[in-house]
């Protein structure tokens, strides 16, 4: 590294009024005051009510949530027909780091494709929401949704199954198209 | 090696079994590291009260549930009334086997994983092990995935800043300052989240690139960031830093000297606190670096000592505004194209082994990995920057007042996530 690139910092030195304690204490105040002042007055703050207020409904500057990005639980896509669009191929599975995802593939019923799951389970407590799932599907079956707060009193009801992640698709298709 | 029954000898590693456990051996004037492979002697004897615990003497326990231990670690404390005689950290209540998992999951799969190592810096962390990864495979990156992921690192430096500023004002007796560092790393994790959809755990860089690419006009968000923060900053130094009770309080304690603090492998602001420029980001430059323009931050010590506490402190505030520096000129310099290379999903590496090191908030950041060709690596080492900085602690406390311990362990600025890995 060259000497010239090295940035040697000047502190600061203590003015007289620096040297006794009182000032800073009331400088200090100062600037509290000031932030309070614009909280309380002027209505400047961060803070949301949850849950009276939630970021679903804020705009995304404010700190709403930006629907289409946001990594929270999982759904199952449809497809047109209403039928689940995913294709028992195993590659969310194997993507996954923490392993949390299990398939059980059967023949399919339908013409358009070999194989279906019968059963799709996810353990959401098990899951670190790292989207891998979601990038590894061929067909785009499995997404991220924008639901952040999941509540279970057992840990078997935070395993979803396939018939619960089709119902989180029907509840947040409105807002989250595919 | 051997050891006597008087050195604290324990193991860091969690499996017994495991030749390559390094102990750390606490001698009453040394610390030594030593691991077995090497065909040191391992003593498996209780451990007595080190020296001769004299009625007044006493050994206290800070932690693990201390609030200014920034996590869970405790430290013994051989205490005369109420100065420090000896201070020996104890480890791995947050041990999760992260070595082990990486020897365990294809390359790809590690990333979420490092998020966690050291929480509060999760990008950088993603790079590090990303950069290790491309240069192991030979993966060249595109370059405007290379901005999104200085200015992403760059950010996340910010909010790592942040937070070790407003706690430390926290163990300082300051309440405020936390409150406004946290309201304003709340705009970098809103930042984040529309980025890649997560606040804390990023898992954003990745193998070869990015995972997405940034939202349309992200890059206006993110100079009104800027704009916003920048006299901030001033304010926070206004309130804290210049203040006379706070500059009384840290100044000229915990002193690290040029020296020790080479000797001691320290890294990030810790060590250029003592006037050593050592800055991966310039001195072995990766990524896009060596195109940006920004300055090494030095301490000098003029509050008090050289590499004092508040010269620790000082180095971060100081380099928060560098970090806004990058940022505008990376959005400047950023081209548009591709965000990720093309890479097969199941990735082949080539057998070899390589050592990577990347500037964290808190130091070097070190992945070592050792791969015989197929999917998975065999052997994955970190070395986590707080770890080795935290192994300076107990030659700080020696004779300073159990008081002053909070003020040593905020300016160290250690992550436990990453200490216990
Ligand atoms: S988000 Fe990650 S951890 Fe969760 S199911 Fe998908 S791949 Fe697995
Ligand atoms: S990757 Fe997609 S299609 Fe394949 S099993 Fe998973 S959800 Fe179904």
């Amino acid at each position: 590294m060259k000497e010239t690139d090295v940035k040697v910092l000047q502190e600061p030195t203590l003015s007289l009024a620096d040297q006794f304690y009182l000032p800073q204490v009331l400088k200090g105040l100062g600037t509290t005051m000031k932030h309070m002042f614009k909280v309380v007055a002027l209505g400047q703050d961060r803070v949301i009510q949850y849950p009276e207020e939630r970021r679903e409904d804020l705009p995304v500057g404010e700190g709403g949530i930006l629907r289409q990005t946001y990594r929270g639980v999982h759904r199952l896509n449809r497809d047109e027909e209403g039928r689940v669009k995913c294709v028992a191929c195993f590659m969310c599975a194997t993507a996954c780091p923490a392993r949390c995802i299990h398939i059980e593939g059967a023949e399919s019923p339908w013409a358009d494709r070999e194989k279906y799951p019968i059963k799709f389970d996810i353990d959401e407590l098990r899951c670190i929401y790292c989207g891998m799932c979601e990038e590894a599907c061929p067909v785009d079956a499995i997404e991220l949704t924008s639901i952040y707060d999941i509540v279970g009193l057992t840990r078997q009801e935070m395993i979803f199954d396939k018939e619960k992640l089709l119902r989180i698709y029907d509840q947040t298709v409105k807002e989250e198209p595919m | 090696m051997r050891f006597s029954t008087r050195d604290q000898v324990k193991r860091l590693a969690c499996r017994p079994d495991d030749p390559t456990i390094v102990g750390v051996s606490h001698s009453q004037d040394q610390v030594r590291t030593f691991s077995l492979l090497g065909g040191d002697g391992w003593i498996d004897e209780p451990i007595e009260p080190p020296g001769d615990v004299e009625s007044e003497e006493m050994i206290v326990n800070m932690g693990p549930q201390h609030p200014s231990t920034h996590g869970v670690l405790r430290i013994e404390l051989r205490t005369d009334g109420e100065s420090v005689l000896q201070a020996t950290p104890h480890l791995g209540y947050l041990h999760r086997c992260k070595e082990k998992i990486g020897e365990n999951l294809p390359y790809y799969q590690f990333i979420g994983y490092t998020d966690r190592l050291d929480y509060l810096s999760a990008m950088n962390n993603n790079l590090a092990w990303s950069m290790a990864v491309e240069q192991l495979a030979g993966i060249s990156v595109p370059r405007r995935a290379e901005f999104i992921r200085v200015i992403a690192c760059e950010l996340n430096r910010i909010a790592s800043h942040l937070v070790s500023f407003g706690t430390y004002g926290l163990d300082m007796g300051a309440f405020t300052p936390f409150l406004y560092a946290f309201r304003e790393r709340e705009y970098i994790l809103d930042l984040f989240e529309q980025m890649c959809g997560a606040r804390l755990t990023l898992s954003y860089i990745n193998i070869g690139g990015v995972t997405w690419d940034l939202p349309p006009g992200f890059e206006d968000k993110l100079i009104e960031f800027l704009d916003y923060f920048e006299p901030k900053i001033d304010e926070y130094n206004r309130l804290l830093t210049w203040n006379r009770i706070f500059v009384k309080r840290t100044a000229g304690l915990g002193v690290i000297s040029k020296s020790l603090a080479i000797d001691y492998a320290l890294s990030g602001p810790c060590i250029r606190a003592s006037g050593v420029p050592l800055d991966l980001r310039r001195d072995r430059p990766y990524s896009v670096y060596p195109e940006l323009e920004f300055d090494v931050i030095v301490g000098r010590g003029e509050a008090g000592q050289l590499g004092d506490c508040w010269d620790r402190y000082w180095v971060k505030m100081a380099e928060m505004k560098e970090c806004c520096r990058i940022i505008r000129q990376c959005v400047r310099m950023m081209p548009s194209g591709l965000f990720r290379a093309k890479l097969p999903r199941n990735m082949k590496v080539p057998p070899g082994e390589i050592y990577v090191e990347a500037e964290n908030p808190r130091g070097h950041l070190g992945f070592y990995i050792e791969s015989a060709g197929g999917p998975i690596p065999q052997r994955v080492k970190i070395r986590g920057p707080s770890f080795v900085n935290l192994s300076i602690l107990p030659e700080l406390v020696r004779g300073v007042l159990i008081a002053d311990i909070p003020a040593i362990i905020g300016s160290i600025d250690i992550v436990m996530g990453e200490v216990d890995r």
